[in-house]
């Protein structure tokens, strides 16, 4: 019996991910990688996986697999049913499937992306260190489809089950840091911590493209691209600020204005088109 | 030189002069591990510095030695070109040239990879004499070749594969700009010296 996760149905869009490939922004490689991380690592934790396996990404829709063998899963991230072969399966809880059964995790109710974690870790190639799909690039295996077989690695250590997985609130409040071009908007950062946003349809793992007030320039001319970091708050030409996520590109040509606190990036993991979003601006001051 | 702080964990250093970015990079990478060093086009930003005091140290000191146009290695790397693009005709003529007299500049040309972004692999090389500037296609490509050689403003370029692009098309190279599965996955990395060569 050949340990895998044969997938039935992918959903609107699944892919392999893990830590990501940090290291080669400078040859144009995005980091990619999970885009909730706590969600990601509490999943590892429960099929007692190293922290940085890969798993399944799932967006909305959920995703159906099949045990190729006896595996061990876990299911973490947003709000979704979990069903062992039609059954009500627990959330958040290390799931002993047996050879066969099928696993479905629903659509989800509160939030956007489910993580799904096999004991043993997915085994597919790593390239550049990394298994993580990379959507903006293509690097890393190519995005889940029905007929994949994801290989699995053996068992690393036993599952832990926690006392409490608690649901983790989205709010859609978003600390932010001072950007290196917040001078190239008319009014700074004031605009963008007054304003409510709302999630653009157009979000993706790119980044979480929002939509409201259109942020006025400062100045006019172009700006020579430069490096990004994750978590950037970029405002393209069109003024509507978007914050860049795992799979950003490396260089850009428009301003980056905020950078979104580390510690609150997975609820852009989480947040749904048509969700609000409001900058905070970060209380702690960045050491001199 | 001016250092924007990005966050918590990154700095954008910016020096005086786009030419210094080259020699700056070089002295970041051989003195400060990072999560990241990346070479723009006039700055470099080093994300998550392993340790921050010892960069403010570096760079509180720095200054760009000799000419500022340090280049981290001797190697040349020739990239072997068709020169059949689709715009070569239009660049010729926008620099007053013909044909032959327009592959002859290029060929003539010593480039440096400035910086890498786009797609893994795509280098922006630097290089070109200002006033052969090009202006970019007003309506992109949806599709250009793969190894496709074009320019865009002063900087050359090389399409590592095939994809959408908006820059002027001088010919093709059937070299691998990008492999995954290589020890070097990118053939052009910042700092090296680049030369095209007709055939």
């Amino acid at each position: 019996m050949v340990r895998a996760l044969h997938v039935l149905d992918p959903g609107p869009l699944a892919t392999v991910q893990d830590a990501g490939r940090s290291g080669h922004a400078h040859l144009g490689v995005p980091r990619s990688g999970w885009l909730d991380g706590p969600a990601a690592r509490l999943a590892n934790r429960l099929v007692g996986n190293p922290p940085g396996a890969a798993m399944v990404e799932t967006t909305l829709g959920g995703v159906t697999l099949r045990a190729g063998s006896a595996l061990t899963v876990a299911v973490t991230g947003a709000d979704a049913p979990v069903l062992a072969d039609g059954r009500a399966a627990a959330w958040g809880e290390p799931l002993s499937l047996r050879s066969g059964q099928v696993l479905r995790v629903g659509p989800a109710r509160v939030g956007l992306r489910s993580y799904v974690a096999v004991a043993g870790g997915l085994d597919v190639p790593p390239v550049l260190g990394s298994r993580a799909t990379d959507t903006l690039s293509g690097l890393g295996p190519p995005r889940l489809a029905e007929g994949t077989v994801l290989p699995v690695g053996p068992p690393m250590s036993a599952p832990r089950p926690l006392d409490v997985a608690r649901l983790p609130r989205v709010d859609g409040l978003l600390r932010i840091w001072p950007g290196p071009r917040a001078d190239w908007l008319a009014d700074g950062v004031r605009r963008l911590l007054d304003e409510a946003w709302t999630v653009a349809a157009d979000s993706d793992r790119v980044g979480l493209r929002l939509a409201g007030a259109s942020l006025p320039r400062a100045r006019t001319g172009e700006l020579a691209s430069e490096g990004l970091v994750l978590g950037a708050v970029q405002v393209p030409s069109d003024g509507q600020p978007l914050v860049f996520l795992a799979d950003h590109p490396t260089t850009g040509g428009y301003p980056v204005v905020a950078v979104v606190e580390a510690d609150d990036l997975w609820q852009c993991a989480q947040l749904r088109p048509g969700d609000t979003v409001r900058f905070v601006a970060h209380r702690r001051q960045v050491a001199g | 030189m001016k250092v924007h702080p990005v966050g918590p964990d990154a700095f954008l250093v910016e020096p005086d002069h786009a030419d210094h970015v080259r020699a700056l990079y070089a002295d970041l990478l051989a003195a400060l591990p990072c999560r990241d060093l990346v070479p723009g086009l006039a700055t470099v930003l080093v994300d998550g510095p392993a340790d921050p005091a010892a960069l403010r140290d570096l760079l509180a000191g720095w200054s760009p030695r000799g000419s500022g146009d340090e280049v981290r290695s001797d190697a040349v790397v020739e990239v072997p070109t068709t020169y059949d693009g689709a715009d070569l005709d239009d660049v010729a003529r926008r620099w007053g040239m013909t044909r032959a007299e327009a592959v002859a500049t290029h060929t003539g040309t010593g480039f440096v990879v400035a910086c890498c972004g786009f797609v893994p692999g795509f280098a922006y090389c630097t290089g070109l004499a200002p006033e052969l500037a090009v202006p970019r296609l007003d309506r992109p490509r949806a599709r250009v070749p793969a190894g496709s050689v074009a320019l865009a403003g002063e900087l050359t370029g090389v399409y590592p594969g095939e994809s959408p692009g908006g820059w002027r098309l001088l010919g093709r190279t059937d070299l691998r700009l990008w492999d995954a599965d290589r020890q070097a996955p990118a053939l052009l990395t910042p700092g090296t010296r680049v030369r095209f060569t007709e055939g």
